[in-house]
């Protein structure tokens, strides 16, 4: 294992940088920018049962050192996905893929996981319980212990591939959920997925979104990120991977200092393109700066630290 | 797309509230007419879209209206200033299907995206003929830079009659019998001019981007091809694609 790879789930990467759900695609826009195999993996589209429009625009919003959206899961549909996307994909992408996952039942995210379970491009089941956009589904399943296993029990007995429950900050004890899901069966966790909130025009008197509320993220969210993380690798014994803010390697050795395996950038790919191969660039300037010898070490120390 | 840092030569007021930026960096990317590049200011989380006016070599012209935060930062920089750009998004407007008459139809600060493809038609050898449509004569720009082009038909039209003939561009449109034409402006303009006119045509539209370049899906709409990117599928919509939601 080199400095920067780290094991996920049972699964090597390279380096622990993960471009996030939704700010990706399905891989392809940014294999024409640079060599996106240089990631640990990515994780793409949420991807669901049915295709998907979404929501209403105006879809997006910004605040200070963040953003918001309501985009509403639009997605080709999980069939889609398998006949057109993943195999554009492997074109360009010989590594894993995280396959993201949602739905607004329980058979929904059965369906869905077990078709993507027969892709061998798939690594990684990453199940959305926390859109905070969409009415039916998403976020419901994740603000309860009870529903978010109930959601992670279904979808381990369908997959031999890892589960990765993706869990909202909009609940009040995000470790208490993680901590269900680990007993239902899952391989790690992700966390956060976007904090709701909104905006007004004061000119109009109206919500800049169209959906009203929408989700936010960047750099703003990751304080809560982090806490997010530290609270819930201290509850689990799984994997954690951190998200929410990250823009710089900076950001993931902090991250990784708060007990994560791994790291997602979302928000940062879309106001830069390159912000995940800027990262992957500079971790090995940042870890000689802290005295990092390696990444995994990190998230041993953090860990093996309660008292942190 | 490419990310480029571009410096500012100038940046001069045009009206009361639009401004005419010309830019000094690598503009190997923008092709076509009707793209637009995404600006990064400094404490603004978003880039700004913004259609691209003109291109010469090196020099890059945008012409923005003060409509908010990112564009009243973009007003206040000065001569030197350094600025990150994407360049070259959007598809922009397929030139290849103009017929020897085009017509292009321009409303306010949809006018600019307008000036490169008039350069770009002529150097086929093809003189459109161009509607500019602004509300009153403060606010008329670029009417002289279309002319100076060697374009014969130019006309203005402002809602008070200020300037040029009273009315919307809809009011003038019997006037011209185009082999096509290219439109950009305010969505109730594009819906008029998409009703009155008969001929083919290319109209560009506008939305709230995230990324600018097709990662986020944060700019969708329907077409009646199925879902587009406003930011990677277009701007720039066929008319016969178009579905008119709103």
């Amino acid at each position: 294992m080199g400095k920067m790879s780290v094991d996920l789930c049972g699964i090597e990467l390279d380096n622990p940088v993960i471009p996030a759900s939704g700010t990706f695609g399905y891989g392809l826009e940014f294999s024409e920018l640079y060599d996106i195999n240089i990631l640990g993996t990515f994780s793409f589209k949420g991807t669901t049962r049915e295709p998907r429009f979404g929501n209403p625009t105006p879809r997006i919003a910004e605040c200070a050192s963040g953003m918001l959206n309501a985009v509403g899961l639009q997605n080709p549909g999980v069939e889609h996905v398998i006949k057109y996307e993943l195999p554009a994909l492997k074109k360009v992408f010989h590594k894993k893929v995280t396959a993201n996952i949602s739905g607004s039942s329980v058979e929904d995210y059965v369906y869905v996981s077990e078709l993507l379970d027969r892709e061998e491009q798939v690594g990684w089941l990453e199940i959305n319980v926390s859109c905070p956009n969409v009415k039916a589904g998403g976020m419901g399943f994740g603000t309860s212990c009870e529903s978010a296993a109930a959601v992670t029990k279904a979808v381990r007995a369908v997959t031999r591939k890892p589960v990765i429950m993706k869990l909202s900050p909009n609940v009040t004890d995000i470790a208490s959920i993680a901590k269900a899901c680990e007993d239902a069966g899952a391989d790690g966790i992700c966390a956060i997925n976007t904090l709701l909130g909104m905006r007004i025009n004061p000119r109009t008197g109206k919500p800049v979104i169209a959906n009203v509320t929408g989700g936010v993220s960047g750099p703003c969210v990751f304080p809560v990120a982090l806490r997010a993380v530290y609270q819930i690798s201290r509850a689990v014994k799984i994997p954690v991977i951190g998200c929410g803010g990250v823009s710089c390697a900076e950001d993931v050795i902090e991250m990784m200092c708060a007990g994560a395996t791994a790291v997602q950038v979302g928000a940062a790919n879309l106001v830069d393109p390159y912000a995940c191969k800027k990262i992957i660039e500079n971790l090995p300037a940042a870890m000689e700066k802290y005295g990092v010898e390696t990444l995994s070490g990190l998230t041993e120390r953090a860990l093996c630290a309660p008292g942190l | 797309m490419k990310d480029v840092i571009f410096t500012v030569i100038k940046n001069v007021p045009l009206t009361k509230n639009v401004y005419e930026m010309t830019l000094c960096g690598d503009t190997s990317d923008i092709t076509r007419p009707g793209q637009f590049v995404n600006v990064k200011l400094d404490g603004l989380y978003l880039r700004r879209p913004i259609s691209v006016c003109e291109v010469m070599r090196d020099r890059l012209i945008l012409v923005y209206k003060v409509v908010g935060a990112g564009t009243e930062k973009m007003a206040a920089l000065r001569k030197g200033a350094e600025l990150s750009l994407l360049t070259g998004l959007g598809n922009g407007y397929d030139i290849s299907v103009s017929g020897d008459r085009p017509l292009l139809i321009g409303g306010g600060v949809g006018v600019p995206p307008l000036y490169m493809l008039a350069e770009k038609l002529l150097e086929l050898g093809i003189a459109p003929a161009v509607i500019l449509g602004f509300n009153t004569k403060d606010e008329v720009f670029y009417e002289k830079e279309f002319s100076r082009l060697g374009l014969t038909s130019v006309e203005v039209t402002t809602v008070d009659g200020s300037c040029g003939t009273k009315g919307y561009v809809t009011d003038v449109l019997d006037r011209y019998e185009p082999t096509y034409y290219y439109a950009c402006g305010p969505l109730p303009m594009l819906k008029a001019v998409h009703r009155a006119l008969p001929c083919g045509g290319q109209l560009s539209f506008e939305e709230r981007m995230g990324c600018g370049f097709g990662a986020c899906m944060g700019c969708s709409c329907r077409t009646v091809t199925g879902y587009k990117r406003i930011c990677k599928d277009g701007p720039v919509l066929y008319k016969e694609e178009i579905l008119w939601e709103k």
